[in-house]
């Protein structure tokens, strides 16, 4: 992975030293909280529901076990020993005060991490896939150009007051596992006569007005990356708006103004700036970056112990079954290790979860790791030979429930239990979702689901794109939760469609259960999931088994 | 159906640890709702909020809350207020950790 020069040390500790000054002015009143308020959100710092939150950027999900270990000592330190990997890959603390902060920044930027451009209206983290530099289907590792846009983009001076947040991701493979449709700049890596370069979209994005991006250029040589990108945020500075808050993404832009107008703007600002970049340096740098993203040597190891484990532990053939993907490397998987024991909260991670993490991906894992969107922890790389020892290990710290890709496999946003700007509580639902499906055992039969919850209409619980979406609204002063069908986040991105009225908080998980069980009534076989049911039959069936009980009755 | 007059406290989070915080009557600041000051007149409330929003050293973001008086003391009137009071329902953390 990217290792930090002496540039970048520098840079990080000046930052660091710049803000623990500017939060002893707060402190010491020389700055008033309107002054102080924007210094904050450049370095991450969030004043939520019950208490501050610290989001820590994790670069594409990409860490090393040093870093996963000193999260788990600031998780011990200053927080409540535990950390919260978001939907954007990142790691949140929910309960620093404003005075240990400058010291959480100093031991994050002891293992080069920090917390820069994780809020306000700037180019915020890249995330990429997941599965990067394993996954069987990739064209190249993504992680090298999501770096060099994580330099070209930290601290740039003309893009730290843009309309609005500004998010890239960047994929290497036809398999979409980074929702680059639901982003602002979506990156696609592609082939044009033997050459590698990127399908760019733009426009994509959730909240309160949802949209799929739109194809920008449909090949982009990669010599060009820096500029076209530059070209890109450079026409959305000068022709997002910036009247109304909510008509400022880049997605609105796009749709007042149209694709073409966009795209004439984006071109013709390119042919402009594209001179000014140096390309042999840029190649050069990312030469040197993709240097450090080298692939291990893959140990050639007998699979037999693995071949014996699955035939004779029905547990861990089920999280096998489950819980690994198909690896590039002859003799290896990619480990998710779920997140979501039935009942927890997604995403969340003991500082023991984390060492434990840590150790396993050091002993048995290339010292790769990685955090998905979707609140999981990857150990990318892992020989089969190790995996009933790996199964072992994380079995006796509650990592192993065998649900990923499943119903209790949720995207909850932290919701009204800590967001300031929530509208409903979305933990509580998931956690209940989770529990009643276990008790129903009803998991594994239902197969591949993707329940997403918001807790507001800003949606980082990605509803939109959920094939069950569900959305915690306030209504009159109750919590009231509407529900999506349909949506999918990969490279076939749809938005769901509303069933119709929402349910009160007591009412939505015997709502998804009404839903589910029309699905297995409705399905063909057990081949076909239930996206592919609802995309037979459209959302009919499932609003009359939704709503159909109350309307008899009435 | 006559409305009766809206009751409120003056809430914030406090500037060091950023829990909820709600002014006294002795104008200190504390962590419990029910030893908050309930304000019955609209203009006391008023005044007594812009007054609390000049103690930007001590607490960030006042504003008036709406409650309800009960036999058991102050009750906030909207769930908001009551996930501020109590934390987060997933864990005992904050208030309910100290509780």
């Amino acid at each position: 992975m990217y290792v930090y020069d002496d540039f970048d040390t520098a840079f990080l500790k000046e930052r660091n030293r710049q803000f623990r000054e500017q939060v002893a002015r707060r402190i010491d009143g020389s700055l008033t909280e309107d002054e102080f308020r924007p210094l904050r959100l450049m370095n991450g710092l969030y004043l939520q529901l019950h208490a501050y939150m610290l989001r820590v950027a994790v670069p594409y999900g990409t860490l090393n076990p040093n870093q996963l270990r000193k999260l788990a000592e600031i998780a011990d330190r200053w927080d409540e020993g535990y950390g919260h990997v978001t939907t954007r890959q990142n790691v949140q603390f929910n309960w620093p005060k404003l005075t240990d902060v400058p010291d959480m920044l100093d031991a994050l930027g002891e293992v080069g991490l920090h917390a820069i451009q994780t809020s306000g209206n700037t180019i915020r983290n890249v995330t990429s896939d997941h599965f990067a530099a394993a996954a069987a289907d990739e064209i190249a590792d993504p992680r090298p150009y999501a770096e060099l846009i994580r330099q070209w983009s930290t601290d740039h001076p003309e893009f730290q007051f843009l309309p609005r947040k500004f998010k890239v991701a960047v994929t290497g493979s036809e398999i979409d596992r980074a929702v680059t449709k639901a982003h602002d700049v979506g990156l696609r890596m592609v082939r044009k006569d033997g050459a590698e370069g990127f399908e760019v979209i733009v426009g994509g994005g959730l909240g309160r007005t949802p949209m799929i991006g739109k194809v920008l250029r449909d090949f982009l040589p990669v010599a060009d990356l820096l500029p076209y990108l530059e070209a890109v945020v450079g026409t959305y500075n000068l022709l997002g708006r910036r009247d109304n808050k909510y008509k400022a993404r880049i997605k609105i832009t796009v749709h007042e103004n149209g694709i073409e107008a966009v795209r004439d703007l984006v071109e013709a600002r390119f042919a402009e700036i594209a001179p000014q970049f140096d390309t042999a340096a840029t190649l050069a740098t990312l030469a040197r970056i993709q240097g450090m993203f080298r692939a291990p040597e893959f140990r050639q190891v007998s699979d037999l112990a693995y071949q014996a484990a699955h035939g004779a532990d029905p547990v861990f053939r089920a999280w096998a079954d489950t819980n690994l993907h198909a690896h590039k490397a002859e003799g290896h998987a990619i480990v998710t290790i779920s997140l979501k024991a039935h009942g927890a909260t997604p995403g969340d991670m003991t500082s023991d979860q984390m060492r434990l993490i840590a150790d396993l991906a050091e002993r048995y894992g290339y010292g790769e790791i990685r955090l998905s969107h979707e609140q999981n922890v990857i150990l990318p790389h892992v020989a089969l030979a190790d995996l009933p020892a790996v199964h072992k290990a994380l079995k006796g710290r509650g990592l192993a429930t065998a649900n990923v890709g499943l119903v209790s496999d949720i995207i909850a946003c932290p919701g009204m239990d800590y967001c300031a700007l929530a509208t409903a509580r979305s933990i509580p639902i998931a956690q209940e979702i989770a529990t009643h499906f276990d008790a129903l055992k009803l998991e594994h039969d239902i197969g591949p689901l993707k329940i997403k919850i918001s807790g507001c209409i800003n949606a980082c619980g990605h509803h939109h794109v959920g094939h069950i979406g569900i959305l915690g609204l306030d209504r009159a002063g109750v919590e009231n939760y509407q529900i999506t069908l349909g949506g999918d986040g990969s490279e076939d991105a749809a938005l769901g469609e509303r069933t119709g009225p929402g349910f009160a908080y007591d009412q939505i998980v015997p709502a998804i259960e009404r839903i589910l069980r029309a699905y297995l009534e409705l399905r063909t076989s057990r081949e076909e999931t239930f996206l592919q049911a609802y995309r037979r039959l459209g959302l009919g069936p499932f609003k009359e088994a939704l709503y159909g009980a109350e309307r008899h009755a009435a | 159906m006559s409305r009766a007059p809206k009751i409120h406290v003056v809430t914030a989070n406090a500037l060091i640890e950023g829990d909820v915080v709600y002014l006294t009557a002795a104008e200190g600041w504390t962590r419990d709702l029910k030893a908050a000051r309930a304000f019955e007149d609209q203009t006391e409330a008023e005044a007594a909020l812009a007054k609390a929003a000049k103690r930007g050293n001590e607490v960030v973001g006042c504003y008036l809350a709406e409650v309800r008086l009960t036999a058991q003391g102050i009750e906030p009137t909207h769930f908001r207020e009551d996930f501020r009071r109590r934390g987060p329902s997933n864990y005992a953390h904050g208030k309910q950790a100290a509780a």
